[in-house]
């Protein structure tokens, strides 16, 4: 498992397989759009009508959503609420947290149902839980290997970015 | 935690702006946004009460340019300062890359600065974090207002280490992108030396 302060780490390979999954999620559930957020707030992969959504906003405000609930319930002695539901007047938005690691959000309308998105959303955690597990063994074994492709980076590599 | 990502081949890292209540955190974001071109940020959010006052966080995504053929994202977030918001605080800071404190330097304020400082250190604790190992840099913030601290008082009680420091005027607009790149710099540093 990754600790606090290891760095998650996309590969190609993983995003098709994320990608692929949140596809069938999205014809399964007919929902709109759907989305797996890092928990730190930086988007991992977003599938269906995303072209009018700001998404770097909705992951950070997702992740902090999820963080002030955390807190929420751990005041109370919960460990985490893995699931949230925000219902709107056309659009609602159901949230779940994936491997206690990934936040899963998915958007729908009144084309699907809140019954339908649970149920989907439950089957698809579960091969996406599969998923970041190969993940994390990969960077695990890259970090062994010792390839940061960041090794290289030179003091004039960053002085560059400023210029 | 960096976010790597090798499919869009991109680096993505966290900066927290931390600080006492009205030290300039928010401001200093604000600066940010105000000079970056539309090509390099987003939108920047605000979770803030209807007196301006941050509730949970501001949000800033920016572009740096690439490195190595990795295009680098810095999220810049600000903390509330307010000490009764400590909770929301201790969220924030999860999974950051790098500190930026951001301190008020009116004598009056100096206590709250040392205090806020203090509460720094021990949230990051409670997330796993040490600070003296953490890029982190210090801004003496407000060095446009009269009844100042000197720096080097500032620096024997805030800065006993010697992290790169900065002095600022968040309101005015300069010293605001000297932090940032320090703050930036030390990151990617950090990232050369081994994956975080």
């Amino acid at each position: 498992m990754l600790g606090k302060q290891d760095s998650f780490v996309l590969y190609d390979e993983e995003l098709i397989r994320f990608t692929k999954v949140l596809e069938k999620l999205l014809h399964d559930s007919n929902a709109g759009s759907a989305f797996l957020i890092d928990k730190n707030g930086q988007l991992i992969c977003a599938v269906g009508e995303t072209d009018k959504l700001d998404t770097t906003s909705l992951a950070s405000l997702t992740a902090g959503n999820i963080a002030a609930t955390g807190g929420l319930a751990k005041l109370i002695g919960e460990k985490e609420f893995s699931i949230l539901f925000h219902e709107g007047e056309k659009d609602n938005i159901h949230i779940s947290i994936v491997g206690g690691r990934i936040i899963l959000v998915v958007i729908f309308d009144n084309r699907s149902s809140l019954g339908l998105v649970r149920l989907r959303v439950k089957k698809a955690g579960a091969e996406l839980q599969t998923i970041l597990d190969d993940l994390i063994t990969r960077t695990e074994e890259s970090q062994k290997a010792g390839g940061s492709p960041f090794a290289e980076i030179t003091e004039e590599d960053i002085d560059n970015l400023f210029s | 935690m960096s976010f790597i990502n090798y499919a869009a081949r991109e680096i993505n890292c966290k900066i927290v702006y931390y600080g006492p209540g009205l030290c300039g955190k928010t401001t200093n974001l604000q600066h940010v946004y105000a000079k970056s071109t539309s090509e390099t940020k987003g939108k920047m959010i605000s979770l803030a009460t209807e007196t301006e006052r941050t509730l949970f966080f501001d949000f800033l995504p920016l572009d740096l340019g690439d490195i190595r053929g990795f295009k680098v994202r810095l999220h810049l977030y600000t903390v509330p300062g307010q000490v009764f918001y400590d909770a929301s605080r201790k969220l924030i800071l999860k999974g950051v890359d790098g500190v930026v404190f951001v301190a008020d330097s009116q004598t009056e304020r100096l206590d709250a600065n040392i205090e806020s400082l203090l509460n720094l250190r021990d949230n990051l604790e409670e997330q796993g974090f040490d600070l003296d190992k953490l890029p982190f840099v210090i801004q003496y913030n407000k060095r446009d207002l009269p009844n100042l601290s000197s720096v080097e008082e500032l620096r024997k009680l805030l800065n006993p280490t010697a992290v790169p420091d900065f002095e600022a005027s968040a309101f005015e607009g300069w010293g605001v992108f000297e932090t940032l790149k320090g703050i930036a710099k030390l990151i990617l540093i950090e990232l050369k030396k081994g994956q975080r």
